[in-house]
């Protein structure tokens, strides 16, 4: 079993990506006036909504609802959309959507296809798997594009090429597009110009598209993709065959439910009011839009997740980033220092509780719990408090003797008030590490000093004085 | 309820007290007290980390409590409430059992850093629901509820949010993540500070991002950390205070050590310490 790109190396070192990147001052500046960009349009947004926090309670209990009743709405999605002339294929793995992809696109007897963006297919690895089968897959939204083009990887959840800054774009497409006119210059409408050219060609001759969905509707058994470009709407009704791959936690049980879900997910993703494209579908219609549909519902990890008692609100996530968009954490390293599909907050906790936090222990520390993320979540994903319970799980999955040792020593000596009191007899003695202290305390006195201890600690004061 | 409960006002008219209490005062106070019912018992949780290497900020909640006239009790079995545990990833339910223990018999509990009151608030049933003793987990949820932020104590219990201090000093506030956003103590922080005489307090820019703590954090990610931290420095400095005051010893701890490397010239003093100042004994 593969759970394909979920994470990119086992155990992603995310402290030693994370200096890279810190040193990086261009990255940090293209990371920063993005996220702050974002951030404010959201913040302004989200003021003018009256009842944003019941939007935020009501998306929550309607995701809870699901992850409780997942088995009767997976169940009737396939139904319903079965009635409608969709055929529904189950994936338990990366693995297994990959094959059935590639033999759906097989059966077509084409070898290219055009994608939608889809965190789905990306998390499985699909454009690689597909590769290897002879089958090009072309990314059709911009930033996707760049990323293709430049064989690099998204850093972003909803802004997938935000490390990059429109000369480097300029670069990247006159390196890899073979239409780009020779004079482009970094003009951000020349830029769109140029990918819209080369996009247009592909739109018209490809048969075959992949998507991935934000929702699915139990109720009808329909597949809704929200978009700003209209590439994605392209793809979804051009071409004769549609594939989508779609995580079973993305159901919704009712069409009404879109009601809270359409208000939550622009203003936390893009920090708009309404996305420009919302294109829903339903199974076949003749006639009009591709003849064959095809859904791929994807576990990879999803039921393990669910398992999680503390961890399974993590599925209720709607993948906005707005997590990303605040997080001090992000804002220097950028996401490609999370090694993984999903960065930032959230990446933090759905790759373990996907993966198994045994292949990224590093992760649930990759935070100062500070809690930005969990305000701004559009479905109240209490993000810090599965932070804590995933590091308990990491450190028992990954035992580290000599952290274990100090922890062990300082409960310990906490353990008791005789302990305790001979315990603070120590403290005088930081006075001699103040400056420059040995690992792991070596850390901190690089860049800052340790405190002048006391001449007693409070409780001697107290005894005293009392 | 209101101070004057509490007597600062009918003690003043009674024998004068004024200021912060020698022995002879809080023992006046403590036998006028007894004709006083329903008497409420306080206990200061001072946490491990004041009560190592910052009892000044201990000290100065004792001051200041006193002062209003509500003596503390310091039961010396206390030692930490077992956050930086937990937050590294170690599950202490020793440490949330010795917490509730000690301090189940008293009215309340003030604390003074936002962080660790937080700690007890969420965290404590949390780690004693992953040891499976539900027991242990319905008395912490009941003594959580009745521990509190120093400025939650003083603005929600004791019905004051000015304290009677004095502080003639250029000062900026950081209101430090847990306290904001895992506990929400919201503005009383700045309510008890603007209402402190002759203070110049001035707003920190983006006082609402992290400082770069986080604990281990700090030492597991310290570059991140240390990039956060010269954000956050540099604020600071920008608003040309001598001091910046914050709810929490263990942020100030992180920002202080890098305001002293870079020799800054900024002190950093805890919320108490501010309040805790008066014309009488100034800090």
């Amino acid at each position: 079993m593969s759970s394909g790109d979920l994470i990119w190396t086992d155990d992603p070192p995310f402290a030693q990506n994370a200096k890279r990147a810190v040193d990086d001052s261009q990255l940090r500046r293209n990371v920063r006036k993005a996220t702050a960009t974002i951030r404010e349009r959201r913040a302004g947004l989200v003021a003018e909504t009256p009842d944003w926090q019941e939007l935020r309670r009501a998306g929550a209990a309607i995701k809870d609802d699901v992850l409780h009743h997942l088995d009767e709405y997976l169940e009737q999605f396939e139904s319903k959309a079965t009635a409608r002339g969709a055929q529904v294929h189950w994936a338990r793995d990366a693995d297994d959507a990959n094959r059935i992809v590639t033999s759906l696109v097989q059966a077509t007897g084409q070898h290219e296809v055009i994608k939608v963006k889809s965190m789905a297919t990306q998390e499985i690895g699909l454009v690689q798997a597909l590769g290897q089968a002879g089958i090009a897959a072309h990314e059709t939204d911009l930033a996707e594009l760049i990323i293709q083009l430049s064989h690099d990887r998204p850093s972003h959840i909803v802004v997938p090429a935000l490390h990059r800054n429109r000369a480097e774009i300029r670069q990247i497409f006159l390196d890899g597009m073979a239409d780009a006119p020779k004079d482009l210059s970094d003009d951000p409408h020349a830029l769109a110009e140029a990918a819209r050219l080369h996009l247009r060609r592909l739109f018209l001759k490809t048969k075959v598209a992949v998507s991935g969905a934000n929702f699915a509707i139990a109720e009808t058994g329909g597949l809704l993709v929200a978009e700003s470009e209209g590439n994605g709407r392209m793809c979804l009704t051009l071409p004769e065959t549609l594939i989508s791959v779609v995580g079973i936690e993305k159901l919704i049980p009712t069409f009404r439910d879109l009601e809270v879900f359409l208000q939550l997910l622009p203003r936390s993703a893009t920090g708009e009011r309404m996305n420009p494209y919302n294109s829903v579908w339903t199974g076949v219609t003749p006639g009009d839009g591709p003849q064959e549909i095809h859904i791929v519902l994807l576990d990879n990890g999803r039921t393990r997740a669910l398992a999680d008692e503390i961890g399974r609100q993590a599925l209720r996530c709607i993948r906005c980033a707005a997590c990303l968009n605040v997080c001090p954490v992000y804002e220097r390293t950028g996401g490609h220092a999370y090694g993984a599909t999903y960065p930032g907050p959230i990446g933090a906790i759905v790759t373990p509780l996907m993966a198994g936090v045994e292949h990224a222990p590093e992760l649930p520390f990759a935070s100062s719990l500070c809690g930005a993320c969990y305000e701004v979540c559009p479905v109240k994903i209490d993000i810090p408090t599965v932070l804590v319970k995933l590091r308990a799980d990491a450190v028992k999955a990954k035992p580290h003797k000599a952290q274990d040792a100090v922890f062990g020593a300082a409960a310990s000596a906490m353990g008791g008030r005789r302990r305790w009191t001979a315990a603070l007899k120590l403290a005088p003695l930081m006075r001699f590490i103040r400056h420059g202290a040995p690992p792991p305390l070596s850390g901190w006195t690089r860049t800052r000093d340790l405190p002048d201890p006391p001449q007693e600690s409070f409780r001697e004061w107290w005894s005293k004085h009392r | 309820m209101s101070c004057s409960g509490w007597g600062r006002g009918p003690l003043e008219a009674v024998c004068g007290w004024r200021g912060p209490p020698h022995r002879k005062d809080t023992d006046m106070l403590r036998s006028w007290r007894l004709y006083d019912a329903p008497r409420m018992r306080v206990a200061l949780f001072s946490t491990c980390l004041v009560d190592a290497l910052f009892p000044d900020a201990g000290k100065a909640t004792v001051r200041i409590l006193e002062r209003l006239g509500q003596p503390l009790e310091f039961p010396l079995e206390q030692t930490c409430c077992g956050q930086m545990h937990a937050n590294s990833g170690y599950f202490e339910p020793n440490l949330v059992r010795r917490y509730v223990d000690v301090f189940e018999e008293y009215d309340a509990v003030v604390v003074p850093s936002g962080s660790c009151a937080g700690a007890i608030r969420h965290q404590h049933p949390l780690v004693a629901r992953a040891a499976n003793d539900e027991a242990l987990a319905t008395r912490a949820e009941a003594v959580a509820k009745k521990t509190y932020e120093l400025s939650q104590l003083l603005i929600d219990v004791l019905g004051t949010d000015d304290v009677g201090a004095y502080f003639p000093h250029r000062v900026t506030y950081h209101p430090t993540c847990h306290s904001l956003r895992m506990l929400g103590v919201g503005d009383r922080p700045l309510r008890l500070l603007r209402n402190v005489r002759a203070i110049d307090l001035v707003e920190l820019p983006r006082n609402d991002e992290c400082c770069g703590f986080g604990g281990t954090f700090s030492i597991k990610n310290r570059d991140v950390s240390a990039a956060m931290l010269a954000d956050k420095m540099e604020s600071v400095i920008e608003t040309g205070a001598e001091v910046l005051c914050a709810g929490d010893r263990s942020c100030l701890m992180h920002i202080g050590g890098g305001l002293s490397r870079i020799h800054a010239g900024v002190r950093t003093l805890h919320l108490a310490e501010v309040l805790a100042s008066t014309e009488d004994t100034p800090l």
